[in-house]
């Protein structure tokens, strides 16, 4: 039996101060360091790294919270879950425009070139596009609005969430290790849903069925 | 989150010695007449006492100050404290900082260095014979990185060509097959193949003969005025300018002329990307990533960035002749 947790006002309200002062303290330092030299020998890759790790790491934080709200049968752990996915875009955000500004120096001939030439650059950017059409529509108004459409749409997460440990895995030269533990994590957080995520396949599966 | 806070004793970036006072040390020293008694200074205990005082955690391992001959050169020099810390040695890790970090305890002497295989004379060379046996040229090289990062390395070295001569290779001996030291023991990537990023060890590499004996080729034995480092292939790496930086095997033990093409480790792991050849070219991307730019790491942070043209051959125009004929995007 899971001891139910329960989380009072104030204590949501620091835990979300936490994570804002977390996200934006660590990456304040970071890109300090890495302006002011202390960030070892290629401050440009130290940072593309850093920004784009940290984006996969908020958005694999967001997608614990619905299964840890199921395990401890608190809701309220949803409350966590946009602002985590809101910092893994914004990271997403600085991961692109530090590599735009900072690797390409601007060029953008060579941004496009890039992102059609080099698969794992395409799929990190179709990742940032999906991930920039969830947060666009993340307001609690939108979220209304569209109703249970709004869950269907933000189900793409899934896909996002795979496509950026497909770029992260063909990025690196040989050292597999970490995004091999990566995707491992999100094995097990799709794994938590295979419910819901194969229940398109099995609708497909009845629908051929019933036609034969 | 590693949030740096210098002790009092470290040297900061402004103290690092500025690359034109470092080129003109010769000179300074001539006219400051100190040579001799720097020698005389540098055995007695009084010295080592003040070096307590160092940055001796820093540098665990001993490197020593070279006698070589100077080479002059207008080329902004990447600081050496960015050279011996942001490196590519597999066998002590896979991240660019892992090196400097486990390397330290590397024991270079005893060494053996066997060159053998098609030659008349094969021989075998200790740690000091390194230093000694052949005189030391000073060698301001880039290094391009296969991985689009390129550095101004001042190099001490010998030409690969002066050590292949002695053994005297025989007319059957066609390619120089290059090998890294196997100690599981001193190199946790070779124990562990997690840390050592999926290679096959040891590390081996190879040359054309004519690639080998070109007088751009050296094995370096020091850099920045003193012997190697670790993390940059103590005590003697090969240095082959005009190719991507895992040509230039790091650790030497061992030197043989073949017959045939040798096995090279990058090369085993994935063929499509690393080619024998690996020469330099902006004109044959890698397949994950271009290689038209290169990132010159310099002093400064990230807005000092410094992204600049690949030139073919990394700009050592004079070994294009090896490669008359060739489909440079075949062997690459």
């Amino acid at each position: 039996m899971v001891s139910r947790i329960h989380f009072r006002p104030w204590q949501i309200l620091g835990l979300k101060l936490l994570i804002h002062s977390l996200c934006i303290g660590w990456a304040g330092t970071t890109y300090y360091q890495a302006v002011t030299d202390q960030l070892g020998g290629d401050p440009v890759k130290a940072i593309l790294h850093f920004t784009g790790i940290s984006a996969f790491n908020l958005l694999l934080m967001s997608l614990c919270m619905s299964p840890l709200a199921k395990y401890f049968r608190q809701a309220q752990f949803i409350r966590f879950r946009r602002l985590l996915g809101l910092y893994a875009f914004l990271f997403a955000i600085l991961h692109l425009l530090s590599y735009l500004l900072f690797e390409l120096q601007l060029e953008w001939g060579m941004l496009i070139s890039e992102i059609i030439k080099r698969p794992y650059i395409t799929v990190g950017m179709i990742a940032w596009l999906l991930l920039m059409v969830l947060t666009l529509t993340s307001t609690q108004s939108i979220q209304r609005k569209l109703g249970r459409r709004w869950q269907k749409l933000h189900n793409w997460v899934y896909l996002a969430a795979c496509l950026i440990a497909l770029h992260y895995i063909w990025s690196v030269k040989s050292d597999i290790v970490q995004p091999a533990l990566y995707i491992a994590m999100l094995a097990v957080l799709l794994g938590l849903r295979k419910d819901k995520l194969l229940k398109p396949l099995q609708a497909i599966r009845r629908k051929i069925s019933t036609r034969a | 989150m590693l949030i740096k806070v210098p002790k009092a004793s470290q040297c900061s970036e402004n103290d690092v010695t500025d690359e034109a006072i470092y080129l003109k040390r010769r000179q300074l020293l001539k006219q400051m007449g100190f040579i001799g008694a720097g020698a005389l200074l540098a055995g007695s205990p009084g010295v080592q006492a003040i070096n307590l005082f160092g940055d001796d955690d820093e540098t665990a391992f001993n490197t020593r100050e070279l006698t070589y001959s100077q080479q002059d050169s207008a080329q902004t020099l990447t600081p050496e404290s960015k050279v011996i810390s942001h490196n590519n040695f597999y066998e002590f890790g896979t991240d660019k900082t892992d090196p400097k970090e486990n390397a330290q305890g590397l024991n270079v002497d005893p060494w053996q260095l066997r060159v053998d295989g098609l030659v008349e004379k094969p021989f075998t060379l200790g740690f000091e014979d390194l230093f000694s046996s052949f005189e030391l040229q000073e060698r301001i090289y880039r290094m391009r990185c296969v991985e689009a990062w390129s550095m101004v390395i001042p190099w001490i070295g010998i030409p690969l060509q002066s050590l292949l001569n002695r053994a005297a290779p025989l007319s059957k001996g066609k390619y120089v097959a290059f090998e890294t030291l196997y100690d599981p023991e001193q190199m946790p990537g070779q124990r562990n193949p997690f840390i050592g990023g999926g290679i096959d060890y040891p590390y081996v590499e190879g040359l054309r003969l004519d690639e080998a004996m070109h007088p751009l080729t050296i094995l370096a034995v020091g850099l920045y005025g003193k012997s190697l480092p670790p993390q940059n292939g103590a005590p003697i790496r090969l240095v082959v300018p005009w190719k991507y930086g895992f040509k230039s095997i790091k650790s030497i033990v061992s030197i043989r002329l073949v017959e045939k093409q040798p096995p090279t480790s990058w090369n085993l792991l994935a063929a499509n990307e690393y080619g024998f050849y690996a020469n330099v070219n902006p004109n044959v991307d890698h397949p994950r990533w271009s290689q038209a730019r290169e990132r010159r790491i310099t002093k400064g942070g990230l807005f000092s960035s410094n992204r600049i043209d690949t030139q073919l051959f990394n700009g050592y125009d004079e070994v294009a002749p090896l490669y008359r004929g060739m489909d440079l995007k075949r062997f690459y």
